[in-house]
């Protein structure tokens, strides 16, 4: 079955800038893919540039000293970085949302739900205030919130954090989005909490036949919720597979040791293989493959020249010199 | 061989106030931890999870004397310590050092790591300033940092080094329990496995006793000898690793283990998602802390608070469907 690619994100660089000319990157060469109706879930550790990759997709770095300087990112046709910041707007909460890690920072404190609601969907709907209210009630019902009339008349902090985090999908939701990004939506979370909104939003994005970019750092949550995986490493994918390839047989000798070093339910290990050494700073990159003073198979060649993602299979790429004639 | 406990909790409970009526007075209670009682033994890795605000760090903080106790005993080294003043407890602490969650929090930014480490030998030892230092560089070798780190302030370490600082501060004194609380949530998974291998040998080479508050079941598993589950400030269930994660008894410790998410995409396993959130410490449910939200609740778990059994030999649950 050809899968309809819905975003497009093409050699993507961000920098930030500290003056004029100094500048860090963050993320750079990254192109992706997702399709319609996909969970694609992007892992890496803090510091590995998913979060700024997102926050690039959702044009939310205009105010910071964060720009993008390079590349394109197209949803449905239309190329993000360049269109207007008033046809952003249109798309962003509307076509395209996000949910972030702290439900609780997220929602405005000093505004009940159901202001809140009914402001995000009048933006993007025509919709009477009655009419939003009702829908607002309707979304948050959808989301398992057993009694929204009293829910949308509460202030944030009167919510749990599993009951805000509901409401931000309720919220993310409540347009009809093609793409939801998902940054650590359950990362703040407790665990029973976190098994509740992941069933929620697998049912969601199943009913909706939405698709669903989540970012996380927790391998055990990317094994349940999505098809494909990009894992990404000092600001570049390493690893592109689907899920059952990357858990089966990954290739990248950073995908290798992130697996491993997770410690596993149920395995009875008591030393686990660890990666030495921690990643590296943004404005300090080594020279040739960003993860080579790690890896314990780099040779000359890692350390001057930069790999490119290697096709190494269906659907599975690899920013590694070893699999270059794989 | 017998074992002898090096720590024991007797029905330690602990409130705190909030909200204050008009004369100051304050007019409810938050109960933290509630009538918990426990033996940790000589050498082994006793651990306590719980989801937050389950009472688990706080009951850290108790064995360590940061807070003393409403009611109950604990017994550190065949002392009573519940009660007794800080300058009592001061000498005490020489056996018996925290490790905590936030590394960058704990350390003092504006000193340096030699003098980080250094500290707590000025306070328990009468070293000269040569042996201390000949202590301090030991220690940054068995922590996996070297003599140059020394003279560095904490700001120029990454998360997982300042951890081995932290470590390192906590072993200076040659302590026989070691209270670590969260000690790697902080950090990424790639440093985790580093800390907590480093945890591994250490409590080998130096025969430590581990108590481990830790939310991460997958973590525990790896760490731990015995393990108890606290809920609402409650201990649920106690039983030895092996047990509890073969045949956990408490529905809560059951839910907890099945809502761990595996990374094997090829398991697919019967969830149990439990319903609702953890309810407020302020007003205890009568029964049964975990009966709210409980699949195989009867009546009797709204009515009575379950009382703790022994159902086989070191596995102990609270809960009425083993009376």
């Amino acid at each position: 079955m050809p899968q309809e690619v819905l975003l497009e994100v093409k050699d993507l660089r961000t920098e930030f800038f500290s003056s004029k000319t100094s500048s860090v990157t963050a993320v750079a060469n990254v192109s992706f893919n997702i399709n319609k109706g996909e969970i694609l879930g992007l892992v890496g550790e803090s510091g590995c540039g998913k979060s700024v990759t997102s926050l690039s997709i959702m044009q939310l770095l205009k105010d910071t000293p964060g720009k993008i300087t390079n590349g394109q990112i197209i949803l449905d046709g239309v190329d993000l970085v360049t269109a207007s910041a008033e046809d952003v707007r249109k798309i962003r909460g509307g076509k395209m949302s996000m949910i972030f890690q702290e439900p609780m920072s997220a929602l405005n404190p000093s505004m009940r739900i159901d202001k809140q609601m009914i402001e995000t969907i009048c933006l993007h709907s025509d919709k009477t205030k009655e009419q939003a209210l009702a829908h607002a009630a309707e979304m948050l019902k959808k989301v398992g919130i057993p009694d929204p009339p009293r829910v949308l008349k509460n202030y944030p902090h009167q919510l749990s954090g599993g009951m805000s985090q509901r409401v931000m999908i309720a919220m993310a939701m409540s347009n009809d989005p093609k793409l939801l990004i998902a940054d650590e939506p359950t990362t703040a979370l407790d665990v029973t909490i976190q098994a509740q909104i992941l069933d929620l939003m697998k049912k969601i994005q199943k009913e909706e036949q939405s698709s669903i970019l989540l970012i996380t750092h927790d391998l055990g949550v990317v094994a349940e919720m999505c098809s494909r995986v990009i894992v990404m490493y000092a600001g570049k994918i390493v690893e592109e597979a689907p899920v059952e390839i990357l858990f089966g047989n990954p290739s990248h000798p950073y995908t290798q040791g992130l697996i491993a070093s997770v410690p596993k339910l149920g395995s009875g290990v008591k030393v686990l293989p660890s990666i030495p050494g921690s990643v590296p700073d943004l404005a300090a990159m080594p020279e040739g493959c960003r993860f080579a003073p790690r890896c314990k198979y780099a040779t000359d060649k890692c350390r001057t020249e930069n790999p490119e993602l290697f096709e190494i299979g269906e659907n599975h790429r690899c920013r590694c010199w070893l699999m270059q004639d794989k | 061989m017998e074992k002898k406990p090096i720590l024991s909790l007797k029905n330690v409970s602990k409130t705190f106030p909030v909200g204050k009526s008009l004369l100051g007075k304050p007019t409810k209670f938050v109960h933290a931890v509630n009538n918990v009682s426990f033996d940790v033994y000589e050498g082994e890795t006793f651990s306590i999870v719980g989801e937050s605000g389950c009472g688990k760090s706080t009951t850290g903080r108790l064995i360590n004397h940061l807070m003393s106790p409403d009611s109950g005993e604990i017994w550190f080294q065949g002392k009573e310590i519940s009660k007794i003043s800080q300058d009592e407890m001061r000498p005490l602490r020489k056996d018996m050092q925290m490790i905590f969650q936030d590394p960058a929090g704990s350390l003092n930014p504006r000193m340096k790591v030699a003098e980080l480490i250094e500290e707590p030998l000025l306070i328990h030892t009468d070293l000269d300033e040569a042996g201390r230092m000949k202590i301090v560089n030991e220690l940054l070798g068995i922590v996996g940092l070297s003599a140059k780190h020394a003279q560095r302030y904490p700001h120029e370490f990454s998360g997982g080094q300042k951890q081995r600082v932290g470590i390192a501060r906590a072993l200076t004194v040659n302590p026989k329990l070691v209270i670590a609380d969260e000690p790697i949530s902080a950090l990424d998974v790639s440093i985790q496995a580093q800390v907590l291998n480093l945890l591994n040998r250490l409590q080998q080479e130096y025969k430590l006793t581990y108590v481990f508050i830790s939310h991460d079941l997958s973590v525990v598993e790896m760490i731990s000898d015995r393990i108890a589950v606290m809920y609402l400030g409650f201990v649920v269930e106690t039983a030895p690793k092996e047990l509890l994660y073969k045949t956990p008894m408490h529905p809560y410790t059951e839910a907890l283990l099945s809502a761990v998410p595996i990374p094997d995409p090829t398991l697919h396993k019967e969830r149990i998602i439990l319903e609702g959130d953890i309810p407020s410490t302020i007003n205890l449910p009568k029964g049964c802390p975990f009966a709210a939200r409980c699949k195989k609740c009867k009546p009797v778990c709204l009515e009575e608070r379950p009382v703790t059994h022994e159902v086989e030999p070191g596995h102990f649950v609270a809960c009425h469907l083993y009376d």
